[in-house]
């Protein structure tokens, strides 16, 4: 019970995304279409299950004052397993995402789940931690996309809506769009967290 | 099992293992990951040739620099049955709105444009991105086009081509990278054509 507690916080009442704010740059970076915003979605949901995995493991032979840098290293070391594999099976992906992928490694939330959840937790709670996480951002990040894509574009993951017409709002494909949906969605997500609560 | 204390000596012994095991797992998966990548451009470089010039059998690449300087132009020059049927020039411009745009430009062995295809740009989604042939069909008017008698420019330039709409800057750098294409085609190789009847390749 307390792990599915854990497993579910990600997605409403600790949105990386729309409650705790984090990992906003490629959350507004890469976003313009609901594909881009899985696809980077899911590439940190792998590095955080890899990073926080690590972490949680070798955590006490860690001493605490070179505890960041060891983190980091471990993290860009996902991030660049991820960049190469993409590369080499995805490339389509790697094509619109490469610019973004290497972000991941500030990205302050793997960041932050290495320091204040893997580091003080177990091998089990950590590993669910990075799938709640990550899935909530991806969640994050799709809806995002989803909602720029159909008001931007008229399309939803690539699909046209309305046959014929490709001109959408173009506002919400360019940075001030994402911005905006952003905004909404803020609002959407504490309300949702408002009425669990 | 209680927390390392953090003594000069723990912190470099850690740190030299972290970084230690970290290269090595990179090491590792570069090479597993080495040919599959180079396989991927290669194929997209292979498909984006097949694009942009006539059906051809055989594949002969040489490096040219453009007149005005810069990075050297791959040609590829295709042929069939020996007989030279299109040259696909691997071009770029550095004008493109966010940095750098690589196409591929098909060339008839007279001058005139066969088929143009992207190569890799960073150009906004949803309004730059549509000189890719997935996304419009924008390209498509430089099909067939002399560039020696049609002015590669957008129309707002006085030039023939149809910039994209709320993209011009775009548009430019990818008549640009046509454009530099060209020059370096009809140095080295038109001119060739005309002083001796036939390029010697």
């Amino acid at each position: 019970m307390k792990q599915w507690k854990n497993f579910t916080k990600g997605f409403i009442k600790d949105n990386p995304v729309f409650i705790l704010l984090l990992g906003l740059c490629p959350a507004l970076g890469v976003t313009t279409s609901a594909f881009n915003g899985l696809g980077m979605g899911l590439a940190t949901t792998f590095v955080l299950l890899g990073s926080n995995t690590v972490v949680s493991i070798i955590k006490n032979v860690i001493p605490n004052k070179v505890r960041i840098p060891s983190f980091i290293v471990i993290i860009a070391s996902f991030v660049t397993i991820v960049q190469l594999t993409m590369e080499a099976y995805l490339p389509d992906l790697f094509d619109s995402l490469g610019l973004f992928i290497p972000l991941i490694v500030v990205n302050c939330l793997v960041m932050g789940r290495a320091e204040a959840f893997a580091s003080k937790n177990n091998i089990g709670s950590s590993i669910v931690d990075a799938l709640g996480m990550g899935l909530g951002f991806t969640l994050a990040l799709t809806m995002l996309g989803g909602l720029r894509e159909i008001l931007g574009a008229y399309s939803i993951f690539g699909i046209q809506l309305i046959p014929g017409v490709t001109d959408g709002m173009l506002v919400f494909v360019l940075a001030p769009g994402a911005f905006i949906g952003m905004g909404y969605l803020i609002i959407l997500f504490n309300f949702l967290k408002k009425k669990t609560a | 099992m209680a927390k390392k204390e953090s003594t000069f000596i723990n912190m470099v012994l850690t740190l030299l293992l972290v970084t230690a095991a970290a290269s090595f797992t990179l090491a590792t998966v570069y090479n597993l990951t080495a040919e599959p990548i180079a396989q991927a451009r290669e194929a997209k470089r292979q498909n984006a040739i097949s694009q942009v010039v006539p059906e051809f059998d055989r594949l002969e690449s040489r490096m040219f620099l453009p007149p005005d300087g810069g990075d050297s132009l791959e040609f590829n020059f295709a042929y069939k049955n020996n007989e030279l049927v299109g040259i696909a020039v691997n071009t770029w411009t550095n004008r493109g709105y966010s940095g750098r745009i690589t196409a591929m430009v098909g060339f008839y062995p007279d001058g005139r444009i066969f088929d143009v295809v992207h190569l890799q740009h960073k150009e906004t989604p949803g309004l730059g991105d549509k000189i890719d042939k997935s996304k419009s069909d924008w390209s498509d008017q430089f099909k067939d086009i002399d560039p020696e008698t049609t002015l590669l420019k957008v129309s707002k330039d006085n030039g023939e081509i149809d910039a994209i709409t709320a993209a011009t800057i775009t548009s430019r750098a990818y008549c640009d990278a046509i454009q530099r294409a060209y020059n370096t085609f009809a140095d080295h190789i038109l001119s060739q054509t005309k002083q001796e009847g036939g390029p010697e390749l």
